[in-house]
């Protein structure tokens, strides 16, 4: 009876077997590696890239150890840091800056493995070193920002039909528009129910006036929010890869949030001036009318007309331009430093997308003669780079932006504006830095703890149990193994805490085989024959086992529930290791009872101890 | 090797009231303490910010304290821990000025006093995210506690589910009693070990009340005071080395774990003591005060029997 069917013994086998696949590569340790990614994540990643990387390899005579293509772009490995460095200068020279070339490490495990799908687990931050920042993304604003928008897209409707208004305003998150004449209003109604569907509308009078408000309603915030989230999240993508980061995890998390994970960062003063940027562009029409001297000097005591703003140029001078906006940074496709050929000077030349492009050539048509000024806005301040006189009708969406103080500044500027706008501004509402040594340290200390607590164990439980003792020892090995594959195939990033996990996993795993044991020798106790009571014991033990298992596994569930960051981590290991054990405690070491006891014709005595008989 | 030789069954039951009069005392000073100490929380709650600076030589912390004050702030609390060579800088949140601006802050002033310092680790966490931690951690707490008597109502009783849960909700007022009377910090691990502690205790008291089912089947004439007595003393010898295999995990953990699983490691040792002595010696009085017997288990043994066949097909 003590005996398994073969395809039990063959499953188990297998089984193992996978954990070893899946485990080795843990072993073989990482070595320094360059990955080449587009620098865009807009742009698609070529298969020819591989070919193209190692056909530059060979004409730089670089030796490397490994090369491969992955869904974020080609890997390759070198034997030491200083080949490394080499192919990461040449890569660059070589790929021009569609391209991003980042130092990363690799692991060494052989090419089978890797071609198997068998991958080390991903160490956390504090495994391997890094930054982590937790990012709060500000609702509101992007909702302002939003209503900013339909104050001028009802503007540009009213205007198509015809319809006469007094004037549209932004009021918190709605949008006032006022009439003269309750007609103009019903009609304006009807555009404007047509045109933006998303809107709740609303009409009121004030005194004569006769009022439409427009506001958001709850759908249309939640799509905006949506979006301003998506869009920080790709803006923050593009930033990152300007940084040159290899493997940056970027999350949403909650409905404002996102959390970026830098690996190996050091400089983390210059990560976060990269992240924390708020640049945006915006263009604005120059109110020509109200540039008289009295008004200029009352507007620099901050009593700028009725729907002007006041600004400094970079020269001293106070500006006024309307608040009407023509253009954001949203609509830019690309910008990069240049040299205008007839003046010298440092310029930014700026690629619109289509829709862009059209309100440019617009705008610039019907105010020509008049200045357009070009504001950036960062972290609050704004700044007047430029504000040249439209001289023609700008269309095909390039645009040429002067007043550059020097080269380094065009750089700058482009990159800011390439790397895109921020849908709404975010704050750095956590920070967590782990050293590189502080990593090693913790990896150190966390197997430190898992080995010596098993070794430990595994004593106690042999000279306790003995031949019962050595089969709890290797079940327990085995869900060790089968715990750490299943994290290896799950790509699971490992952490401190998960490492803690691993430790507790094994130490409440052995509760399952100290219940069978225990259970056996008590069947023992009661005057059963060696056979019937490993039986008895293993399926008595069985019921206890799996009820105890399911209350730990309601607390797994609930920490990774409501866990965030390391909790959660903790609580996949700590769930995977309950489920491991299930299998191992059970059923691998019934497989090796009964290899050692079920195929004997006579069994007199079981190895599990002295057994004390009442 | 056999350490448990026990002839007859330990009258656990006739000391409830005193097992039961020791919980409570425990209970009630954990409360006291929890009432007028209070919990140390880590940043993790609070907000604030963790440095962990390392120096070649030992450590002069009243340099780093200056360093500290230096940049205005004198809240900060600057001690060694480990060695002489690593130093904790603890910062509270400081209105006005970002987490993320505060902690570069301080890294230029120390590098500045004393520029062989490497700064090892940093948590800055803002004040909006400690609040999601109070709430996140009791809906989690709450999720469990529910999970679980639900999950033994439904395999068990309802009497049983009540006395597992608050014997082991008074393990987690009690691991929580001991950090606020020493005062050690309570951080998010901290959390993680509670809620750990708290499925893994119940296991106990599962392991017992499933003796005690099994023991209302075949002990037909004993009572059921005798019932419980034999289903704990019969599974004391794997309570206590089950235990023992845990523990030491445990303590091979606050051995070489480090600072950060300090005191995760700290918080399961404590659940893991009382937990063998509520899940047993607690739960069982209250079981059977609530006045678990034979008739309220029978129709669950039917149940319990269909139920047997199945797992007998499944192994063998």
């Amino acid at each position: 009876m003590n005996r398994y069917p073969m395809w039990k013994n063959i499953f188990v086998a297998i089984m193992i077997l996978i954990g070893l696949i899946y485990t080795i590569p843990n072993f073989f340790g990482e070595s320094p590696a360059v990955q080449v990614t587009p620098s865009k994540s807009s742009t698609k990643l070529d298969p020819a890239l591989l070919g193209q990387v190692e056909a530059i390899f060979k004409q730089e005579k670089i030796a490397y150890d490994g090369i491969y293509l992955d869904l974020r772009g080609v890997k390759a490995r070198f034997a030491n840091t200083d080949t490394q460095i080499k192919a990461k200068d040449v890569l660059q020279a070589n790929l021009g800056k569609d391209y991003t070339v980042a130092l990363n490490l690799l692991s060494r495990s052989p090419e089978w493995l890797h071609n198997l799908g068998a991958k080390p687990m991903y160490l956390g931050l504090d495994l391997r070193g890094g930054v982590h920042f937790m990012l709060q993304v500000d609702m509101k604003a992007a909702l302002d920002k939003a209503a900013e928008r339909f104050v001028g897209d009802f503007r540009i409707a009213l205007r198509k039909e015809r319809i006469s208004y007094l004037g549209v305003t932004r009021e918190g998150q709605s949008v006032q528009i006022r009439f003269s004449t309750a007609g103009e209003l019903l009609k304006a109604r009807t555009v404007i129910s047509k045109d933006f569907p998303n809107l709740t509308l609303k009409e009121t009078t004030d005194g004569a006036d006769q009022l439409l408000t427009a506001s958001l309603n709850v759908l249309e915030q939640k799509r905006i929010q949506d979006f301003a989230l998506k869009q920080n999240i790709q803006t923050l993508h593009n930033r990152i890869n300007e940084l040159g980061v290899a493997e940056p995890i970027i999350q949403q998390q909650g409905a404002d949030r996102v959390v970026v994970q830098l690996p190996g960062v050091q400089d983390t003063a210059k990560a976060k001036e990269i992240l924390g940027r708020t640049a945006t562009l915006e263009i604005i029409l120059v109110d020509e009318v109200k540039t008289y001297v009295a008004t200029l000097e009352k507007a620099e005591k901050g009593q700028a007309p009725l729907g002007d703003e006041a600004y400094k140029t970079r020269d001293g001078r106070t500006i006024l331009v309307k608040k009407n906006v023509v253009l954001t940074g949203d609509y830019i496709t690309d910008a990069g430093p240049g040299v205008n050929s007839q003046s010298g000077q440092s310029v930014v030349n700026v690629t619109l997308d289509g829709r862009g492009a059209r309100v440019f050539q617009q705008v610039t048509r019907e105010n020509v003669g008049k200045r357009m000024a070009i504001l950036l806005i960062e972290k609050g301040s704004t700044e007047v780079i430029t504000a040249p006189v439209i001289n023609e009708e700008i269309g095909g969406g390039r645009v040429q932006i002067s007043g550059m103080a020097n080269t380094q500044e065009a750089t700058d500027i482009s990159l800011l504006l390439r790397a895109g706008a921020l849908a709404a501004p975010m704050d750095i509402i956590e920070e967590r830095t782990v050293g590189p040594s502080m990593g090693q340290d913790n990896i150190t200390r966390g197997v430190h703890s898992t080995l010596w607590g098993f070794a430990a164990i595994a004593v106690m439980m042999m000279v306790y149990y003995m031949a019962f003792g050595v089969v709890s020892v290797a079940a327990l090995a085995i869900n060790l193994l089968l715990l750490v594959a299943i994290l290896s195939m799950l790509q699971a990033t490992l952490t401190l805490p998960g490492l803690a996990a691993i430790a507790l996993a094994l130490g409440m795993a052995i509760d399952a085989n100290v219940l069978i044991n225990e259970r056996v020798r008590e069947e023992l106790r009661n005057g059963n024959t060696p056979q019937a009571s490993i039986h008895a014991g293993y399926e008595r033990a069985f019921d206890t086992i799996l009820d105890s298992n399911v209350t730990t596994l309601i607390a797994g569930l609930a920490l990774f529930m409501f866990g965030t960051g390391p909790i959660k981590g903790f609580a996949v290991v700590h769930v995977l290791g309950i489920l491991t054990s299930m299998f191992s405690a059970v059923l691998v070491s019934r497989a090796f009872v009964n290899l050692i006891y079920g195929y004997r014709r006579k069994v007199n005595k079981l190895s599990i101890g002295q057994i004390f008989k009442a | 090797m056999e350490l448990f030789r026990i002839k007859n069954d330990i009258p656990f039951m006739s000391y409830g009231r005193l097992t039961t009069s020791i919980s409570l005392v425990t209970f009630l000073l954990a409360i006291v303490f929890l009432a007028t100490r209070g919990l140390n929380f880590g940043v993790d709650f609070t907000g604030g910010t963790v440095m962990e600076v390392n120096y070649p030589q030992t450590a002069n912390l009243e340099t780093i304290r200056k360093a500290v004050d230096s940049i205005g702030l004198k809240e900060a609390t600057v001690q060694n821990f480990g060695s002489s060579h690593d130093v904790l800088i603890r910062l509270p949140v400081k209105p006005g000025a970002s987490v993320s601006q505060l902690s570069e802050q301080v890294k230029a002033a120390l590098v500045q006093a004393d520029s062989t310092a490497e700064v090892r680790r940093v948590e800055s966490v803002g004040a909006q995210v400690g609040d999601e931690l109070y709430e996140n951690g009791g809906l989690a707490l709450f999720f469990v506690c529910v999970g679980i008597v639900l999950y033994l109502w439904l395999r068990f009783e309802w009497r049983f589910a009540v006395a597992a849960i608050i014997a082991n909700m008074h393990d987690v007022v009690i691991i929580l009693g001991f950090f606020a009377f020493f005062q050690w910090e309570f951080n998010l691990t901290v959390l993680a070990a509670i809620l750990a502690v708290l499925g893994y205790s119940v296991n106990e008291s599962v392991v017992v009340f499933d003796r005690v089912r099994e023991n209302f089947r075949k002990m037909r004439k004993a009572s059921v005071v005798q019932v419980i007595d034999n289903a704990i003393t019969r599974t004391m010898s794997r309570t206590i080395i089950t235990h023992t295999m845990t523990q030491t995990m445990v303590g091979s953990m606050l051995l070489f774990g480090g600072e950060v699983l300090h005191n995760f490691a700290l918080a399961l040792t404590i659940g893991i003591l009382f937990g063998i002595y509520s899940s047993v010696l607690v739960a069982c009085p209250i079981a059977m005060w609530l006045g678990v017997n034979r008739a309220n288990l029978i129709g669950d043994i039917e149940k319990k029997e269909s139920d047997k066949k199945e797992v007998v097909e499944v192994i063998s």
